[in-house]
């Protein structure tokens, strides 16, 4: 027993050294995260820019918040792809089958935020729930929530804006999630789904899987790290970029009149323009972050950042094969007028 | 002779999946047979909510991300 004690077991030892080598990890990222401010300023130094200057400000900008952005999001895509391994599209199809509408679409749009999911899998997910008696409505929270309400964009508010705008985006991103999908519920809308999606009606499998130790759980988040931000890294840089050109060359009047509170059709504005663009919520923060400092109203802010990542061309086109026209156009018209209700109620309330 | 196959609707990870299951096959020695299931009908038919997914003989073994090297092992020489 004592020798128990005294030599680990090899899968112990290995766990140890995991999580060691994990804490190690974000240490460093501690200490290189604190040198960013005089790293910015000896980097932009260096340039031939008068300072002050609205190119010396654009550039100052870039250099700041590049590594910032790209360092929290290394972060933060860790910390959530560990987390997200206790989470699976299977086990949230198994807790919301069968869930009456309401509850439900709470349920629906909670387990959104942290269920792994992947634009490129809405389709198989769609027919998943709804031929496994999932409620069309419940899937639909679901479906609004799970990219819009997603971890990367909450974590990357909550660094660059603060915690009072990544709050107030979780509260009322997952209540567009769910009021857009109980309504579309109401409307009882199933006849809508292209035909083959109803005939299929199958058990859920039951998948047996090995339970993940603490080593596959940091494995997966250095997975997300790999896969996320080696995707995104360059919207990013653009997002930045584009920031960095608002800050320092758009003056800050004139956003605070075409975007601020009291220019009432700044937000419908935003709704539409942000659907064709179709950007990850990785990318728009900057953008945000840049246009909040220059005056522009919450509302509006939100509204487009909710536009742009809620309601996007491509995962509208790919789910036109299981959904009719119609209901596609339900579907847009249900969630752009909850993020108008969004952006009117917070210009007017704050 | 294992028949397996491999559900995805044609993204990376579909297709990094094939190569992985063909490449533990080949490593093991286990003669296999791999085919792509691209049809949302079909795919969906086999119960799954993500991709991509394992079929192996028929049975569902896997579902939503990359499989983990050690459960191609076991899978394949079970």
């Amino acid at each position: 027993m004592s020798g128990d004690i005294a030599a680990p077991r090899p899968a112990q030892r290995s766990a140890a050294i995991w999580l060691a080598g994990s804490a190690m990890a974000v240490g460093v990222w501690f200490i290189v995260y604190r040198q960013l401010v005089p790293f910015s300023e000896w980097a932009v130094a260096l340039s031939p820019l008068q300072p002050g200057s609205a190119a010396f400000e654009a550039l100052k900008f870039f250099l700041y918040d590049t590594p910032k952005v790209l360092l929290l999001l290394t972060l933060v895509v860790f910390a959530m792809g560990v987390v997200r391994s206790y989470f699976s599209p299977d086990r949230t199809r198994a807790l919301l089958a069968g869930r009456a509408e309401g509850l439900g679409n709470i349920a629906a749009a909670g387990l959104g935020v942290f269920t792994p999911f992947c634009s490129c899998s809405a389709v198989p997910l769609f027919v998943g729930f709804v031929s496994a008696g999932v409620p069309l409505g419940v899937t639909f929270s679901f479906l609004i929530a799970a990219p819009m309400v997603n971890e990367v964009a909450l974590g990357l508010l909550f660094a660059l804006v603060g915690w009072r705008v990544a709050l107030t985006y979780l509260v009322f991103g997952l209540g567009v999630a769910i009021i857009s999908g109980w309504v579309i519920g109401r409307l009882k809308l199933e006849g809508w789904l292209e035909p083959w999606v109803l005939k299929i009606r199958v058990d859920a499998v039951d998948i047996k899987r090995a339970d993940l130790t603490i080593i596959d759980r940091i494995r997966s988040g250095l997975e997300a790290v790999k896969d996320i931000v080696g995707k995104v890294w360059l919207w990013i840089i653009a997002g930045i970029a584009a920031g960095a050109l608002i800050h320092g060359y758009v003056p800050a009047d004139l956003l605070a009149t075409i975007m601020g509170r009291d220019a009432w059709w700044s937000v419908p504005a935003a709704v539409v323009l942000g659907v064709p663009m179709y950007s990850n919520a990785a990318g728009i923060i900057p953008v945000v972050e840049a246009l909040l400092g220059k005056g522009a109203a919450l509302g509006t802010v939100l509204a487009f950042m909710m536009s742009v990542i809620a309601l996007s061309l491509p995962e509208m086109i790919i789910l036109r094969k299981v959904l009719t026209i119609r209901l596609i156009a339900v579907f847009a018209g249900v969630v752009a007028s909850g993020i108008l209700v969004v952006g009117f109620l917070f210009n007017t309330l704050f | 002779m294992k028949e397996i196959k491999v559900l995805g609707p044609g993204c990376a990870r579909c297709g990094k999946t094939v190569d992985m299951v063909r490449e533990e096959a080949a490593r093991l020695g286990v003669a296999v047979t791999v085919e792509k299931v691209t049809d949302f009908a079909e795919i969906a038919g086999y119960g799954i909510a993500a991709t991509p997914g394992i079929v192996i003989d028929g049975k569902v073994v896997h579902a939503g991300g990359l499989p983990r090297v050690e459960d191609l092992t076991a899978w394949l020489s079970a």
